[in-house]
């Protein structure tokens, strides 16, 4: 079935594909000095493995074109006066010139290199101090890995889609055709009647969540230390709450094409940039923060993450699970709201 | 009289299953043609062949004097059409549809004037004109849509299942404008599965399982078949106990 | 031609009286480019540190307070043990933990025997903890270098490095992300429109009632084409000019090239949204695709994540992401100023991949089966 497939593809390549991993960077080299010191200092920048010299420039104004093509993200250049200012006056400026349209490579590139100056300045000092070393332990994510940040994400934007987008679809349809009106002139109560259209959603959902985080277990190396139960319990609350923002876009829209732009418009954008996906929430503007909050992605992927990779129990996360919940209660009352109203 | 539909050993296979099989007739131009059959018989296949949206299998027709596998295009600038399902823009006015099916033939903009005008008239419509389709009643839209697949003056009108739905006044009525079609010339190509419709026609075939078991006026069927409407024909066609003396 | 023309008037009727849906095409995408791209950032600030000081001497303090005084770290806690470090890492209440040994200021003053600081950070989300380490392996190198220069020794060479920021000076996120977020939403929408209403007609029957009309397929094609070929040029240039407006991105190059750029490149996502409703029967299924492939390409079109990084066959893939040379091609024209030489390779891109997807769309429209 392509409801399986789609999800699944998606998160394969995702995960070997996104990342933000810090290597591979192209960079150029304008050396104008050509002394013994910068070609030493070339030779550690090359060595520390980070970086690709994709071109040499012999003059300033081949800069611009090289940053135009795309093929250099940061240029390093060593005047012409390099050497000897090293030699009489016992400093000299490199430059590090980035191309900021791209600005966390920037930021990360200049800062490394510029730790390896501060390590190279150490080393060659005649001096009394030793310096300092220092050592970085990463807490939960020892060899910084994108999937961490990322398949929890596309978990959870996945889920998010299938769920809201084809109950609401799906419901619209039945009210653009009328089947819905036949329906509720049965004995049926109408929650049951919608009760009985979500729950293949409800099953395909969770399927496909439990499919999606082995892979990510197996396949990606996503740690899973906290406890399985609580996991399931996760998936199956977000899951239940993006089905009822699903029933509740079904109630106020009168066509599947409404239905459908609803959904994908107005929940795929936000979940992407505002739920911490990828961009870390404390960097959103204040009340772009308080948007963040109501969308249920966000506290799931806490809770995943939280889970999974921290091992978290449920005293520290029955805020989200809470929120969640209080979520899935308030779109059902509104739902309802609506339903009766519309009768 | 001229011939206006001719079909010879028309076939239409989907793999294996044969929709239309070898069927051959012959329309005159001013009949009304009524091609019956129960639903799957195979009738809205043979339409859909002689309004050039279907290749045939195997076998041939010309309609309006153009081959409908070789020269589709120029069957298509002659017929008028009408679906089951109407097929008007509801979200548009009933004069934008005027405008666009107008223009679409290809008619200067003195001519859908005129037409329009015509069809405002005649329909008393004047002052719906610019109510959005989806508010009129159906057996207008029927109507008007008839009134559009005859905008550009075509030979052959194809009506399939036109009157589903309504009630028997306004099929009454639909029936009038039948009539007038064809006194003015124009050729009526209609599939139904109203057994009284048949009743209304110049000449009848009906199909059974992809074959025309019976092709003539509706007098002479029931004479052939000792019944006296075209319900017991049909029904005694159906059922493979036809009895011919 | 006069087909066109009426099929185009046509469409645009439809289009403005769909009460529902016209606000989700133009006003909305607007709306959610503005928001969203005061979210899209990395800005790293308010982040919480955490002190573990087992010297507590002059040196160790002075350290402390560079971290203390720099503008990142807002919030700082006193920690006097491992466990409560863990529990604050745990309970995602704190960033860094920064952690001085004993013997510090010692250390520092004998050669040979460096001491080690050790910072324990927060690494669920990599990114952020890339820069957090950056932040304070920059301080702390900061510090080392004022001991050097209050020693006064003499004979120390230094090489100094200075960070030149080009076209982005500021490093401002939001000039970076409006245009590509744009570029997206636009995207996003024509696909799905595109698509949706071709189904939509073809399930209706208007399409075989056009069918049996003398009515072309590529004068049908076009008729289509054009009226969303337009609204996609409303929704980039206003998302572009209230950019403009609002956070004063910069446009350095030249404004007709861009928009010759995206007259080309509308008809790929066009054709992409034709093409899914040759393939498809429901108007369900033509949204599964469609945003199967939007986000797709979305994702991988670096704007979120370098396309350097990508794993070889996830770069040749992306070969096929429109979005990724938009993107690109924004960057180049309002950020760089490249002229028609740099963009014209993309033009010719957009242009065989526009005529190619159309094209196979057309092959799959046909008129009599």
């Amino acid at each position: 079935m392509i409801l399986f497939a789609l999800p699944i593809a998606l998160v394969v390549i995702f995960g070997y594909a996104l990342n933000n991993d810090f290597k591979n960077i192209p960079i150029g080299i304008l050396n104008q000095s050509k002394d013994q010191t910068s070609v030493k200092l070339i030779h550690r920048i090359i060595g520390s493995g980070y970086f690709v010299v994709e071109q040499t420039l012999e003059k300033t104004q081949d800069i611009p074109k090289a940053f135009k093509s795309g093929k250099v993200k940061l240029v390093v250049f060593f005047p012409m006066s390099f050497q000897q200012d090293l030699y009489h006056a016992k400093k000299a400026q490199i430059q590090f010139i980035a191309d900021a349209s791209d600005i966390n490579t920037a930021i990360n590139t200049t800062s490394y290199l510029s730790g390896i100056i501060g390590e190279f300045n150490n080393e060659n000092g005649r001096e009394n101090s030793s310096g300092i070393q220092l050592s970085a332990r990463m807490i939960f994510n020892q060899r910084l890995l994108s999937v961490y940040l990322f398949i929890p994400g596309v978990i959870a934007l996945i889920l998010l889609i299938i769920s809201a987008l084809l109950t609401s679809v799906t419901l619209a349809r039945e009210k653009e055709t009328g089947t819905l009106e036949l329906l509720s002139i049965s004995p049926i109560s109408p929650y049951m009647i919608i009760i009985g259209k979500v729950i293949p959603y409800l099953i395909l959902s969770l399927l496909n969540s439990f499919l999606i985080i082995l892979l990510g277990i197996f396949v990606f190396g996503l740690p899973m230390v906290g406890s399985v139960a609580l996991l399931i319990l996760a998936c199956f609350v977000y899951t239940i709450a993006a089905l009822s923002l699903g029933i509740l876009i079904s109630t106020r829209v009168e066509t599947q094409q409404a239905a459908m732009f609803a959904s994908l418009v107005t929940l795929m954008m936000p979940t992407m940039l505002l739920s911490g996906f990828i961009f870390p929430i404390e960097s959103l503007p204040l009340p772009l923060q308080l948007i963040s909050n109501i969308i249920p992605a966000t506290h799931f992927i806490i809770l995943i993450k939280s889970i999974m990779i921290k091992g978290a129990g449920i005293t520290l996360i029955w805020k989200p699970f809470f929120i969640l919940i209080a979520m899935t209660a308030v779109f059902i009352l509104v739902s309802i709201q609506s339903l009766k109203r519309n009768k | 009289m001229e011939t206006v539909v001719k079909v010879d050993q028309l076939t239409k296979k989907f793999g294996s299953f044969i929709a239309t099989n070898a069927i051959s007739f012959e329309v005159k131009k001013g009949e009304i043609f009524g091609f019956l059959g129960a639903n799957g018989a195979g009738k809205t296949t043979a339409m859909r062949m002689l309004s050039g949206l279907l290749t045939p299998s195997s076998g041939q027709a010309s309609v309006a004097g153009f081959d409908v596998a070789t020269q589709a295009e120029l069957v298509k600038q002659n017929i008028g059409y009408m679906s089951q399902k109407f097929s008007l823009y509801e979200d548009l006015t009933i004069q934008e549809n005027i405008d666009f099916y107008g223009g679409i033939y290809g008619l200067s903009r003195q001519e859908i004037k005129d037409r329009s005008n015509g069809i405002v008239s005649k329909f008393q419509l004047a002052s719906v004109i610019h109510k959005l389709v989806k508010t009129i009643p159906l057996g207008w839209k029927q109507k008007l849509a008839f009134a559009l697949a005859l905008i550009h003056k075509p030979k052959v009108v194809f009506l399939d299942e036109p009157t589903g739905g309504v009630d028997p006044i306004t099929r009454r009525q639909f029936w009038d404008l039948i009539y007038e079609a064809a006194n003015d010339g124009v050729t009526i190509f209609i599939t139904t599965h109203y057994m009284d419709e048949a009743e209304y026609c110049d000449r009848v075939s009906i199909m059974v399982d992809g074959l025309i078991k019976a092709l003539g006026t509706p007098s002479e069927l029931k004479t052939s078949f000792h019944v006296d409407s075209m319900d017991a024909v049909f029904q005694l066609l159906a059922r493979g106990t036809a009895n011919k003396i | 031609m006069r087909n066109i023309l009426v099929l185009v008037r046509k469409e645009f009727l439809q289009i403005f009286r769909n009460r529902q849906l016209l606000p989700f095409m133009t006003v909305l995408p607007v709306i959610q480019v503005i928001l969203l791209t005061f979210a899209a950032n990395y800005e790293i600030k308010n982040l919480r540190l955490g002190i573990w000081d087992l010297d507590q001497s002059t040196s160790s303090s002075q350290l402390i307070h560079k971290f203390t005084g720099a503008k990142f770290f807002q919030e700082t806690d006193l920690i006097t043990n491992q466990k409560k470090a863990d529990d604050l890492l745990m309970q995602d209440a704190i960033d860094l933990v920064l952690v001085i040994p004993k013997d510090f200021e010692k250390n520092i003053k004998i050669q040979n025997s460096p001491p080690t600081i050790q910072f324990q950070i927060n690494a669920l989300n990599n990114s952020k903890a890339g820069i957090v380490q950056n932040y304070a392996s920059a301080i702390t190198q900061d510090f080392m270098s004022e001991l050097r220069s209050n020693a006064n020794v003499s004979g120390s060479v230094k090489i100094i490095p200075v960070t030149n920021f080009w076209y982005n000076p500021t490093l401002n996120y939001k000039t970076i992300m409006l245009p590509g977020i744009v570029a997206e939403v636009m995207t996003l929408i024509i696909i799905l429109i595109c698509a949706l209403n071709v189904v939509r007609e073809r399930e209706i029957g208007t399409i075989e009632q056009l069918n049996v009309t003398p009515l072309k397929k590529y004068e049908f094609i076009l008729g289509k084409l054009i009226p969303f070929w337009v609204i996609g040029h409303f929704i980039f240039w206003a998302g572009i000019a209230l950019g403009r407006l609002i956070f004063h991105i910069p446009m350095v190059g030249s404004l007709g090239l861009l928009e010759l750029f995206l007259a080309v490149f509308l008809f790929v996502p066009l054709g992409i949204g034709l093409f899914i409703s040759t393939a498809v029967e429901t108007q369900q299924q033509a949204l599964f695709t469609s945003f199967f492939f939007i986000i797709l390409f979305i994702l991988m079109c670096g704007l979120f994540t370098p396309v350097e990084t990508m794993p070889d066959w996830a770069q040749w893939v992306n070969q096929l992401n429109p979005l990724k040379y938009f993107v690109e091609v924004n960057r180049l024209i309002l950020l760089k100023g490249s002229g028609i030489t740099e963009i014209y390779p993309f033009i010719l891109k957009m242009f065989v991949y526009g005529i190619g997807i159309n094209a196979l769309a057309i092959w799959r429209f046909k008129k009599t089966n």
